[in-house]
Order: structure tokens, then sequence, then C-alpha cells
């Protein structure tokens, strides 16, 4: 593991109106590992995951991405960065319901200006990789709930991301299918060496990661990385 | 083994006579299985006997006239205990259980015992889930249940967390 | 358990609730329904008054009319001898009754209580009006007469008509004036022109036809939402009828709210009808009395056919629950039915690509097929834009996501858009035929100025000597030429004048006295008997044919002849004809001419070149129907921004999520450009082509050239494209909102 974390949360702070959903956050994210960030629901594990990738702004606190701030950058810079650099996986209704899977899939490649045939040739490998090359054709009104999680994960992986922000991926699974997704998501992040930040409150999900941390009341109580 | 750390840390909030012991970890830990008066007894024995309290003898004489008080070795001994992880494994509750209330009882971080318990528990799953991933059907299956265990207690120690003010406002009134 | 009508009505009143239950939301939606229902019973209602109110006015016109004359009434004390008259004045058309009593008990006419002897007049109060406004000087000059009294309203057409009484003692029995005993014989039908029929007819199918349409999608607004909430009930065990009255509940009340503003609309349409109505369009208040049968058709009927849209439109919901929540795809739409309406419609335009002279039985053959045909595009519309997008292919993600939602699921954005289709459609057919007719009424001669831009028909034979005194005497009469018309045999004129004023009639080319044109079908060389005079005269073989100059159609044979050409001929003119030019620069000098023309001789007629009333009237047609099409545009953009709103707001948590993947706004406003953009390209391409279709057949039909309307085209495509741009730049503000990262939350 590297010494240098890729990702830093230091002492940030968020309010939405009254309630306080980050009052002193601090984090690291390593690169290639997997950090498991857990707490009670209402923590603030959402708000700092979102912190993290750049799409909400601390109102105070710093976040930092290898040498660069985050606060400092502008807000279609940290769109391409998220574009580039990042992947999301989150609960459940993620997919455009109209595109194909496979569309899905390929459409962040797309976004990053990826030609069609290429886009649609790796988003197809991917769905091989998450074992869910049937659905290539389908829409995600007409998969279930496992395999639409399976192409959530092709799709985070797909432009080969540094960090991969899983928002409780298997929160509207059952615990067979959450395990198969969780497999087979973790494989795929360790072979193409990006770190993932996994948002649960399920142990048995938490038990893919390698690090955990623990949110509550807005603070994060993180566990050192190993050796 | 956690009956005397028990009594050891009930000692830490001043000293006491034996059937005050019982008493209180009667009142605190022994919902369905009270102590038998002779095991705080020999318990005692086995803790002054250790150097881990000490007896101040009031005047008159007979076991009931003795009062026990803990010594410095002991409350590190309790210290230590209560911060060291147990070994994840089934049917652990009580351990735990004993220990979260005997940190709100001396003011010690209970939130802490929670955390570092449930970093213990996931370290185990984190192997058995790899064991499980990389083994065949068997070592699935066995793992499984042994994490089910685990995710259990975990949950329970996430409740556990969360009520974390009542139980201390409970524990000491 | 509450059974049968009672639950019934619990359940139509579960709908009407629900309608409103989702706050402002459902209040807005609810809102634009009723307002969509009401613009169409406003619509609908003053449709339905026109007939009333033009039949009221007819039956006061009749009571006045003297069209019907006999021979055989026998001058007495009670008869009149009568002329009919006119003049205008700037935009002023008057026209009046010469009145003449033969003995002492004269017939009054209706509205009138005192008999205007000679010198005197009678006015309508609009006309009193105006002459007594001070700028109007040569107005009060015209008939050199006293106004002895006002019209009452029971002899007028309406309040603003401009009509007189006008006492004489010039007319004479003799000369052929007609002798009446009494007022209200009206026998002779109005004499419109079959154009003019048609034309109304099809600017009401024009205008009606698209605000149904657009009343049929206005139930629809917001449907999607209303879907979801009852694939939710059904789900929970509601069953399939009683989703059905609960979804009937919702558009009733829409459906009733609407019918109220419409009245109240249609309401401020009289008022305005009668505060400014003018010609032909004056009306009392009392006249603006819907036909009560039409006016029930539409109160039973809006409601009625509202719930039933709904319901054709609820087939989804209530077969497949499932499919609304899961948003699973829809059944691919079947052309075969949606041609029979357009290919009847066709059918039914077909003959009168033969023209539509000589038929009488054409007009519900028209309106007909014209309805057919348009509400068919309607029906085509969906199938078209599906069969489009279907083939519709990648290129930036932008364009693939509008696409790909457009294959989803192309209903919603195509029911507005076929609004927009049909009216286009409509206004161009309307359009087209009347820039048909225009060129018609304004034959290419007279785009270049006119020499002689005034031209005065004497009614009486006065003497030529008496009129170029009186022409030399009027003030802003620069020259003026005299053309003597004399008929030969039946079917041709001579028309005997100077060469410039022979120029205004053909393309002469050179032209020296002594010269001879023939034009229209007249050849060189032919012998001519001239009129009464019974001498004959024969055109030289040094004829030249020309080209007709003329806005009127020819009514035989023209010759054209030089003073010297003819001179050694005894010549009795048939009418003689005097063509003026004013003097540009004085402003007033047309109707000091007008004047002349009248103090001289009340029955001629003086036309001006500059001022074709015909042009003028299909130019204000035509300006109407345009400004109706664009309101109505509009109105369907404020619908199309409901549709893109209410999908953005269904569409939140994927766009969060394509926002935190880093999508781009540009990307994704420009696919909310896309969508709206590609049914409404599609839309304007059916709408140009059929409305040019209906267009050609309408032109043939009335014999014009054909054009094709560019300007028509140029305007509604680029309202077209203001919509399209207007709709997505509204929709940015919602797309901005829904994309922050709040929405990411899993509710
Ligand atoms: N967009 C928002 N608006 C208002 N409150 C919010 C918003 N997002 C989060 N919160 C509040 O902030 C707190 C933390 O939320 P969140 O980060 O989603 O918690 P978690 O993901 O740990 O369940 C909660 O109290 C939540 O209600
Ligand atoms: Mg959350």
């Amino acid at each position: 593991m590297a010494d240098q974390p890729l990702l830093t949360a230091d002492d940030v702070h968020l309010s939405f109106g009254e309630t306080r959903a980050l009052q002193g956050a601090s984090l690291h994210v390593y690169g290639g590992e997997v950090l498991a960030l857990m707490g009670p629901s209402g923590s603030g594990k959402s708000t700092l995951l979102h912190c993290l990738a750049g799409i909400l702004t601390p109102e105070s606190g710093s976040i930092r991405y290898g040498d660069r701030d985050m606060a400092t950058m502008s807000d279609s810079d940290r769109s391409t960065l998220r574009r580039g650099e990042f992947g999301f996986v989150f609960q459940f209704g993620q997919l455009v319901p109209e595109l194909t899977c496979q569309e899905n899939v390929a459409l962040p490649l797309r976004l990053a200006g990826a030609g069609r045939r290429e886009a649609h040739r790796q988003a197809a490998s991917w769905l091989d990789r998450l074992e869910v090359p049937d659905v290539a054709a389908k829409r995600p009104g007409q998969v279930s709930g496992g395999q639409g999680q399976r192409v959530a994960v092709a799709r985070a992986l797909v432009t080969r991301p540094k960090v991969i922000f899983a928002d409780e991926p298997t929160g509207a699974l059952d615990s067979l299918n959450g395990e198969l997704v969780m497999k087979l998501f973790i494989a795929a992040a360790k072979e193409t060496g990006a770190a993932v930040v996994l948002v649960t409150h399920e142990p048995r999900v938490a038990a893919y990661s390698d690090r955990e941390a623990v949110v509550r009341d807005g603070r994060v109580r993180e566990q050192e990385p190993a050796r | 083994m956690s009956v005397s750390f028990a009594l050891l840390g009930l000692l830490e909030s001043g000293p006491r006579h034996g059937y005050d012991l019982k008493r209180s970890y009667d009142e605190a830990f022994g919902r369905d299985r009270a102590l038998h008066y002779g095991q705080v007894y020999s318990t005692m024995a086995r803790l002054l006997k250790n150097g881990l309290v000490e007896v101040e003898s009031e005047p008159g004489d007979g076991p009931d006239r003795k009062r026990y008080a803990i010594t410095d070795a002991g409350i590190t001994d309790v210290a230590e205990w209560i911060s060291r992880p147990e070994q994840p494994e089934p049917y652990l509750q009580s351990t735990l259980y004993t220990k979260v209330v005997l940190a709100l009882m001396t003011g010690r971080d209970a939130t802490e015992v929670l955390d570092t318990q449930r970093a213990e528990h996931l370290r185990l799953m984190r192997a058995l889930t790899k064991r499980k991933n990389d083994g065949d059907l068997a070592d699935e299956l066995i793992c499984d249940h042994a994490l089910f265990h685990l995710e259990a207690d975990l949950r329970w120690l996430e409740l556990t967390a969360a009520r974390l003010d009542r139980l201390a406002a409970q524990v000491r009134p | 358990m509450i059974r049968g009508p009672r639950r019934w009505l619990f359940e139509l009143g579960l709908g009407a609730r629900m309608s409103v239950a989702g706050g402002r939301a459902g209040w807005f939606r609810l809102g634009l329904i009723a307002i969509g229902v009401g613009l169409g019973v406003a619509v609908l209602l003053g449709a339905a008054t026109v007939p009333a109110a033009i039949a009221a006015s007819n039956a006061r016109t009749d009571a006045r009319a003297i069209d019907n004359f006999d021979e055989d009434v026998v001058k007495g004390d009670d008869t009149l001898l009568v002329s009919r008259t006119g003049t205008t004045f700037g935009d002023y058309a008057f026209s009046g009754e010469m009145l003449q009593a033969e003995g002492s008990r004269p017939p009054l006419p209706p509205g009138v209580t005192r008999f205007p002897g000679p010198g005197e007049m009678v006015v309508s109060p609009e006309l009193d009006r105006l002459m007594r406004e001070p700028g109007n000087a040569l107005l009060r000059e015209r008939w050199d007469a006293e106004v002895i009294g006002v019209i009452g309203d029971e002899g007028l057409s309406g309040p603003a008509e401009l009509f007189f009484y006008l006492g004489t003692d010039t007319l004479s029995a003799e000369d052929g004036d007609p002798r009446i005993e009494g007022f209200g014989d009206a026998t002779i039908e109005q004499d419109v022109v079959p154009i003019f029929v048609l034309l109304t007819l099809v600017g009401m199918v024009v205008l009606l036809i698209p605000v149904m349409v657009f009343m049929a999608s206005a139930v629809r607004f917001g449907d999607q939402s209303r879907d979801r909430r009852l694939a939710a009930l059904r789900l929970v065990g509601a069953d399939a009828a009683m989703t059905r009255r609960i979804a009937a509940g919702e558009t009733l009340a829409g459906a009733v709210v609407g019918l109220l503003i419409g009245g109240l609309l249609w309401v401020g349409e009289i008022l305005l009808a009668n505060r400014y109505g003018t010609g032909a369009l004056s009306f009392y208040l009392s006249d603006l009395r819907p036909v009560p049968l039409l006016v029930a058709v539409i109160v039973v009927g809006v409601p009625v056919v509202a719930v039933l849209v709904t319901l054709s439109a609820m087939r989804r919901v209530v077969v497949e629950p499932l499919g609304v929540t899961r948003m699973s795809v829809t059944v691919r739409r079947r052309l075969w039915w949606r041609l029979i309406l357009p290919l009847v419609g066709l059918g039914l335009l077909w003959p009168l690509y033969q023209g539509i002279d000589g038929r009488s039985d054409y007009e519900a053959q028209v309106v007909a097929g014209m309805a057919f045909l348009l509400v068919g595009i309607s029906l085509l519309l969906p199938w078209l834009v599906e069969a489009v997008v279907r083939r519709l292919g990648g290129g930036s993600p932008a364009w693939e996501l509008a696409v790909r939602r457009l294959q989803f699921d192309s209903g919603t954005a195509v029911r507005s858009v076929s609004g927009i289709a049909v009216s286009v459609a409509g206004v161009l057919a309307m359009q087209g035929i009347v820039t048909g007719i225009e060129s018609l009424y304004n034959g290419s001669g007279s785009a270049s100025a006119v020499r002689y831009g005034m031209e005065i028909l004497p009614g009486t034979d006065l003497p030529e000597r008496t009129w170029t005194a009186a022409l030399d005497s009027t003030p802003g009469v620069l020259e003026y030429q005299t053309v003597r018309m004399v008929r030969a045999g039946d079917d041709a004129t001579l028309r005997i004048g100077s060469c410039p004023v022979l120029q205004q009639f053909a393309r002469l080319g050179e032209c020296r006295d002594g010269d001879v044109f023939a034009l229209d079908g007249a050849a060189p060389g032919a012998t001519y008997t001239l009129g009464e005079s019974g001498s004959s005269w024969t055109s030289p073989a040094t004829t030249r044919v020309v080209d007709s100059k003329s806005d009127v159609p020819a009514s035989g044979a023209t010759v054209l002849v030089t003073p010297s050409a003819i001179s050694g001929v005894a010549v009795k003119p048939d009418n003689t004809y005097f063509y003026v030019a004013l003097d540009p620069g004085a402003p007033q000098a047309v109707e000091h001419l007008r004047n002349t023309a009248v103090g001289l001789d009340l029955q001629a007629y003086v036309f001006s070149y500059a001022n074709s009333t015909v042009r003028d009237a299909l130019a204000g047609m035509r300006d109407a129907l345009l400004v109706g099409s664009i309101a109505l545009l509009f109105l369907i953009g404020a619908s199309m921004i409901v549709n893109v709103a209410e999908q953005l707001r269904e569409r939140r948590k994927v766009l969060a999520v394509l926002v935190a993947f880093g999508t781009r706004r540009r990307t994704l406003s420009g696919s909310v450009l896309y969508q709206v953009a590609i049914p409404v390209a599609l839309g304007m391409i059916l709408a140009v082509s059929v409305g040019t279709l209906l267009a050609t057949i309408l032109m043939v039909a009335v014999d014009a050239p054909l054009t094709v309307d560019w300007f028509g085209i140029g305007t509604t495509s680029a309202i077209a494209a203001i919509v399209v741009l207007g709709t997505t730049a509204a929709g940015l503000p919602a797309l901005w909102r829904l994309t922050r990262p709040g929405n990411l939350r899993s509710e």
C-alpha cells in the first residue's frame, strides 16, 4: 500500500440548513485499497462520499486528491476529474432507463469522448467480466436488481478509474446477490488497481474491505492502514 | 473469566463488602444468572492472591466484615481487559455487554470498546470472506455460518453503539 | 361498504382530490388542463355564436332589403323610387339607398322615423359619429345633405355599420330605377363568391381542429405522474373499472374548471366583438347568443370527450401496472389505421382538382376532407416519429440520450407537437390559397405603379363635358383620360382611348395614335358591329396581339383602339370611363375626387387601383390566421415546457447520477434540446408537406396559379424553432435544480 494517501479529507464541515452532516470529518484513502465507510444511517457517510468525490464542496476543511485541492477547482474541472478518474455505484435507480445495459456501460467512455464502436466493445467485455453478458441488449427495466447492480459496477469500472465510490451498492439486494456483486466488484477493482470507497452498513459487505472507517455524528474514526 | 474482571471493575467505584459485590453484580450483569455467594468469595480469594485487590478489615470478624478494595495493579488489569478486543466467537454478548457496562460505569470510552471490537470482528470476517471466496463449496458453507454469526454480533455492536446514551443513563443513575 | 352510484361518486371524487394532491405540481397540472380546455371551449363557443349572430344580423338587413321589386307596381301615394349607392372615405366604405317619395305616404325603412326629403339624409350612428369628427369635413360635404335623423338598431346589421338613406329627386322610373311599395322584400340571395365561402369554412377548420387536438393533448398534460399514481393504486388492489373511474374523476375536474374558464373567456370575446367589431363582424350584444344546441353539445361533449381521451390513454396502466412502474417498453405503433383518415380526406378533396366552378355542394366535402387530412396528421405523426426515431443511430452522447429517450417513449412529446403540426399545416393551406387568390386579384401588371390611379365609372348618362369640367376644377387632379367603351356584338368590347391610358390595360410596347391592339382572344382583321349605332368597323391587319394587364378576369375579347384608328366611324359609346391621375402630394385628393363624383352622379363608381378591398380582406384573413396560429404555437410551447419539466423531475435520480459521473451540463441540456427538436422537426416536415399539398389542391380548385408559400413556411418554421429553443431554455432551470447532489440520496 502506498505511503501517500490518494485522497484526503481534512477536518471537513458541511451542513444542510440546520442539519450538521459533517462536523470535522477527516479521512485518508490510499491507492488500490478498499475502504469501508460504516456507521449508523444519517451519520453523514453519503455526504462524506460526495465531498470526497467533489460533488459537494465542504464549508470548511479541505479535500485533496493527490496534490490538488478540490475546493479550489472549478466545477467543470471537478466534472472532468470525475469523468476521468472516478467511478460511481449507487444503491439503485442509477442506470439510464431508456439506454440498453451495454449503452449504459459505454456511456462514461462516450462522455469522455471515446468513439461509439470502441466504447461498446469495452462495455461488452466488462459485462462479460461481471458475468452478465446476456443483458447487453436489454434495458435496465428488464433485468433483475442484481444484474442491474453488476451493470452499474461495470459502468463504474469501464473508464478504469483511480477511485470508485460505492454508496450502499448492495443495499437493495438480497444477501446472495449482494455477495455475488461484491465478490465480482472487489475482484475487478483489485484487478484494475482502483481504490474503492465503500459505504455500507452491512458487515458482510464491509468484510470485502481492507480497512474500515466509522462515521458517527459527522466525524470519522478511522482505522490505521494495516502494516 | 469475565466474572472476575466484572467484580474487579465494580470495585473501582469504591471498596465493598462481598455481599454488596454480589448484589451489584446481579443488578448490572446477572439478568438470568445470579452469582452464587460462594463464587464471589472464591473469585475474591484468587484476586487477593494475585494482588489485584486488598482487604480492608473492619472491626469484628466473620466473612461479612471483609471489605475489598481494588489495587493499582487491579485497575490496570481492568483497563487492559476492557480495551482488549475479544476473540470473535459466537455468544460473545455477555462478555461484551459486561465490558460496555463496566466502561460506562467507570467512565471509560464505551464507544472505543465497541469500535475496537468491531475492528476485530471485521478482521476475522475478512479472513473468512477471503477463505470462502478462494475455497470450495464446503468452505463457503462453513465460512458463511461463521460469518452470519459474526454479522449478528456486529449488528448488536452497532445497535449498542447507537444506544450507548440510554444505557449510560441507566447504569450511572 | 358503499355500493353502486355512491361508490362511483366516491371514486370520481377521489380522482378529483388526487389531481390536486400533488401539492403545487398537482394544482399546476390541473390549471394547465383547465386553461387548455378553457381556451378550446372559448373558441368552440365563439364558433357556436357566429352563426346565430350572423343570422340575427341578416334578419335585420333582410327587413330593409329592396332586392325584389315588381315592375307592375304603379306609381301611387305610397310608392318610392330607390337606388343603391355607396362610396368610400379613407379606409371606410359606406353603402346607402337613395330614396325618392312619389306621394305623401312613402313607406319608411326599418329604424327610420322621418322620411328624408331631397337634400336630407338619415344615417347610422357610426356614420353620424364619423361625420361629426372635426377632420372629416370632406365627408360632410360629400352628399351635400342635411342629416335629419339616425337609423335605429332594428334597421342596421350591427352597431358599427356605415349606412345611410339619402333623400333625392333625381331618380326616374323611366331610367330603370326600381319602384317599391315597402321594404323587406329579400329574395335575392347574397351574392357570395364561392372562394370566400370556401375560405371562411377552411379558416374555421384550420382554427378549430388544432384547438381540438390541443384540447385532447391538454387533458393528458402531466399524465405520467398520474399514471404512476394509478399504477400504484392498481398494485394495491384497485380493479380496472375503479382505476378508470378515478382517472375519469381527475380529468373531469380539469374539464369542468375548463368549461368555466371557457365560458368566462367567451364573455370576454363577445364584449370585444361588440366593442371592436367592424364591417360584417359588427354585432349588437343581443345578437351574440350562441346556438343553444351547440352550447349543449359543447357543455356535455367536452367533458365526455376529455374522459374518453383519458380512458383510451390509460390502457397501459390498467393492463400493465407493473410496466408503468418498471418503465418497460411499449408496443409498436401500427400504420394502417392511421392512414385511413388522411386517405379518406384526400379522396374527398380529389374532385376539387377539377375545379369548383358550377358546383354548389362542394363545401361540406371540402370541409370534411380538410378536417380528415388535418386530424390525420395528428394520427400519422406519432407513427412517423416512432418510425424515424427507431432508425436514428448514434451520434454524440447528448443525441444518443435524446434518441433513446424518444425511442423509449415518444408519445408525450408527440402529443404536444401534433397540435403544432396540425395548425401549421392548416395555416399553410390557408396561406397558400390566400396567396393564390391574391395573385389572381393582383395581376403582375399592377405591381408596377399605375399612371392613372383612379377610375370613375359613371352611373348616369351625363354629358362627357360635364365630367371633364368638374374634373378640371377638382383640386389634386393632375391629369385624366377618357376611355369610351363600345360593345361589339355579344362578347367583344372596344376601348377607345389615348396611348397612355391604353398602356394601363395591356403591355403595348410602342404605341402611337392610330395603333390598334387585340387582347383576350380578339384577332386582327375582325369586323365588329358597334353597339346601338349599328355601324361596323374592321380592325386593321396591323393590329398587334398583346397581353392583358387587367386585375379583373376578362369578359370576352377586347380591342384597344387609339382615336385616329377609328376616326372615320360614327361611335356612340355605351359607357365613358374616366381615368384620373392624382397629385401624390395632396393626400385629400382622393376624397375631393369622390366628392366631385358624388356631386355629379350619386351612382357613379369610383375605383382606386391603390386600394384593393379584396386584397385587403384576404391579407386581413391571413394575418388573423397567422396571429391565431402563433398564439396557439406559444400555448403549445407552454404545454411542452410542462412535459419537459415533468419528465426531468421523474428522472432526477438518473440525472444526478449522470452529473456524478462528470457528465457536462452541455450534454444534458443538449439532450433536452434534441428531445424537443426532433419531434417538432418531424412534425414540421409532415405539416409542411400536407399543408402544401392541401394548398395546391385548394389553389387548383379556385383556379389560382400554383405558388409555394415560402413566407408561411419560413414564419411557422421560425416560430417552431423559437418554441423549441424557448421550451429547452425554460426546462434548463429545472434541469440545474434537479441535478443537485441532493438527488443522489436514495430515499
Ligand atoms: N440534501 C440534503 N438536504 C438536507 N439534509 C440532508 C441532505 N443530505 C443529507 N442530509 C442530512 O445530513 C445527514 C447525513 O446524511 P447522509 O450523509 O445521507 O447520511 P448517511 O449516508 O450516513 O445515511 C442526515 O441527517 C441527512 O438528513
Ligand atoms: Mg447514505
